[in-house]
């Protein structure tokens, strides 16, 4: 079995990475991602990894090299953050419409302007829509966790899409938590290498990414969307496989103190946990109220996410992005949308904040579900509530 | 050797990488010289193309003109694209994931993604010392979208985007120095060619495969549908492109310069404005000043050359 350490999340996501002995890794660094970067340079410098390492001279070379290697067969990554990951944005679509298995860590961070290095989730809500692959960590353990099941379900011959390992930059990248690191041995048995039914060379001539008039390009899209559709059941497998050999098991949805209760807080990423506490202390203080946390953010869990919502009468949901003068953070419109045609719904507060590092104590939490509880039944008039603004 | 030009066509293999039915222009200077570099590649060679002309007419679904491995991915960033095709395929030989032989990474790309959009993903593989090879195709704005300046259009030539009128008398800004900026990189091979010297430019482009490291050919492709010529001169413009000092054919070895072809003197640029009505709206005087410009910087070169 693997070993428990006390380290900084950053640095055990790169020796995750070490541990799926990746070929190519394409860097380019950008706070709060550059430890990844920092850290997996040293191991091939020290020979513990061996890989090419390639200092690209921006994000945008970063996925582009991403997809050479990738489309050359090899096991891929990169990793970045707010600007980075917007720089990158023409390139990802190409990497999903292209089939190209890699994993990208993304240490979510703010979008300028005012610069801001600090986290929020700006910067992958306005990659939603790329056709990557998207799941959104929580802790440091499960940072490492999903960075390995990544390679795994990227490569799975049903899947074969890119896929993104959100984690909170700073909240969750720069932490120090006592992680277990798993055995490679261990590592190596759940994780071999499964090369693309289609890759260049000379000995079997393929051609990939040619373009496509009006008659094939709606099929195209068609093939990737089934495609999409059809990977969660090869991701809950892939999980499922992962709880037989490591002992931690993960779901698209996860619920915390949420039987019988009306009122359900729902959160994504590392606040989760400060979200917890605050439930906790309000269950104390009488109030029928539970967590529930969204790790698969695309493929969207719909049925996962349906079924928690039964017999809960008000969801108020935190988004750290805005969706500029639009119904609310991207995160409620979609989930009043999963909702919409349900006979039986709950009403929906939409509470945007921890913007740009803004942090949310578990204090503020308490205020979010006692106010939220409040604007449910009485209605505020407004789209959604900003948290902690100081007028 | 002497008679090199009469035999050398019978050492040019008839295999065709670039086969025949793609949808260039009548005329597409462009298009001859991708088949001719790409008679050069060999069989171990994988082709990543940029976005324009070349992607366009070569690779529309469910066909492909390429009998090579070929990747497109978008406008600015083959050169990126290339460092990575490269560095995977050295980390699975080297990991025993692929077996060892020598496979070419080519990357072809137009103007427009070369010295404009995309000089930065290529001046980064270039610096990092990536084993590729870089073709840029020059005709000299950019085509595929209708014929919009770049920064390889040759000044006082008039592009959708550089347009002739009352005030202004096409682009207004002289053409980059793209082979310049590639000796600049330190890279051991640069090169230029011209598709009316098929046998020098085969040369070259199995030069530039053979070189360990970065090499850079820059061709200049003549386009008729964007220089407004006849469809029929595409060679002998080429040649005048040459002849005239316009285009100088030469390579850069390690940094030695070394000319291709010296013309014994060089013919006025006027014998190759007039053919193309590009530059139809130049008055004399302008059309002296590119003849003085086009002779001091081929004297420059000259002078740099051993
Ligand atoms: C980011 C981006 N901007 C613009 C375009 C539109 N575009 C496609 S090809 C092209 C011009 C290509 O010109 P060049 O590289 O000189 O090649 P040519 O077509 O002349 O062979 C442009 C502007 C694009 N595809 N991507
Ligand atoms: S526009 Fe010019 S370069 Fe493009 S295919 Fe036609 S002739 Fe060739």
């Amino acid at each position: 079995m693997g070993q428990r350490v006390g380290i900084e999340v950053s640095i055990a996501l790169a020796d995750a990475v070490k541990l799926a002995n990746v070929d190519v890794i394409a860097a380019y660094p950008i706070t709060p991602q550059t430890h990844i970067v920092e850290h997996l340079a040293e191991l091939v410098a020290e020979g513990e990894l061996d890989a090419e390492y390639i200092p690209v001279e921006s994000e945008h070379s970063a996925m582009s090299a991403c997809l050479g290697s990738s489309a050359a067969g090899a096991r891929t990554f990169t990793a970045t953050a707010g600007q980075g990951l917007e720089l990158m944005h023409e390139v990802l679509y190409v990497a999903s419409g292209m089939r190209l298995p890699m994993v990208m860590a993304v240490a979510n961070r703010a979008l300028s302007a005012p610069l801001s290095v600090w986290g929020d989730h700006s910067d992958a809500m306005a990659v939603r829509d790329t056709g990557w692959i998207q799941i959104f960590t929580e802790n440091g353990q499960e940072v490492v966790d999903q960075t390995i099941c990544a390679f795994k379900i990227t490569e799975h011959h049903k899947v074969l899409l890119p896929v993104m390992v959100h984690l909170d930059g700073f909240n969750l990248s720069h932490v120090i938590e006592p992680i277990e690191m798993p055995d490679e041995k261990d590592v190596c048995e759940f994780l071999p290498f499964n090369r693309s039914p289609l890759t260049l060379h000379p000995l079997r001539p393929v051609a990939m990414g040619d373009f496509a008039p009006p008659v094939v390009f709606t099929e195209a899209k068609w093939a990737q969307e089934q495609a999409m559709l059809n990977v969660k059941d090869t991701i809950l497998e892939i999980w499922e496989e992962f709880a037989q050999k490591f002992g931690r098991s993960y779901k698209p949805v996860e619920c915390y103190k949420c039987e019988g209760a009306k009122t359900l807080l729902f959160t994504m990423g590392s606040f989760s946990e400060t979200a917890m506490t605050a439930v906790d202390k309000l269950r104390d203080a009488g109030v029928n109220v539970g967590l529930i946390r969204l790790r698969l953010w695309r493929p969207f869990p719909f049925e996962e996410f349906r079924a928690a919502m039964k017999g809960v009468e008000t969801l108020l949901v935190l988004d750290r992005a805005i969706s500029s003068g639009g119904p609310g953070g991207p995160v409620a419109s979609e989930i009043k949308a999963a909702l919409y045609n349900e006979v039986e719904k709950p009403r929906i507060v939409s509470f945007i904040g921890g913007l740009g590092g803004r942090d949310i104590t578990v204090t503020a939490f308490e205020k979010i579900i006692v106010d939220g509880i409040e604007l449910a039944a009485s209605g505020s008039g407004r789209e959604y509530e900003m948290v902690g603004v100081r007028e | 050797m002497q008679n090199l030009g009469i035999y050398a066509s019978r050492l040019v293999t008839k295999e065709e990488n670039f086969v025949p039915g793609h949808r260039a222009c009548i005329g597409c200077g462009e298009a001859l010289a991708v088949r001719l570099a790409a008679k050069a590649f060999g069989h171990n060679t994988i082709v990543v193309n940029a976005t324009g002309c070349m992607e366009i007419v070569a690779s529309q679904l469910p066909y492909t003109s390429w009998k090579l491995p070929w990747i497109h991915t978008l406008f600015e960033n083959s050169a990126a694209v290339a460092s990575g095709v490269e560095a995977g395929l050295r980390a699975q030989m080297r990991k025993g994931k692929l077996p060892q032989e020598d496979i070419n990474v080519v990357a072809i790309a137009g103007d427009g993604a070369t010295l404009d959009i995309g000089l930065q993903a290529l001046s980064g593989a270039m610096e990092r010392g990536h084993n590729f090879l870089y073709l840029c195709f020059d005709n000299e704005a950019y085509m595929n979208t209708g014929i919009q300046r770049s920064s390889a259009t040759p000044f006082g030539a008039s592009t959708t985007t550089s347009p002739a009128g009352k005030v202004h008398s096409g682009q207004t800004s002289q053409k980059k120095n793209m082979p310049e900026i590639a000796v600049a990189h330190n890279i051991p091979y640069v090169a230029t060619a011209c598709p009316s010297y098929p046998f020098d430019l085969i040369e070259k482009v199995k030069k530039g495969l053979a070189t360990k490291g970065p090499a850079y050919i820059h061709i200049m492709s003549v386009c008729p549908t964007g220089w407004r010529c006849d469809t029929e001169i595409t060679i002998k413009l080429g040649r005048l492109a040459v002849e005239t000092g316009i285009f100088p054919l030469y390579e850069v070895e390690n940094g030695q310069y070394k000319m291709s072809l010296v013309p014994e003197k060089l013919k006025p640029i006027d014998e190759y404005m007039k053919l193309q009505r590009r530059f139809r709206h130049l008055k004399p005087d302008a059309l002296a000043g590119i003849q003085t410009r086009v002779v001091e910087e081929y004297e420059k070169l000259l002078e740099k050359a051993v």
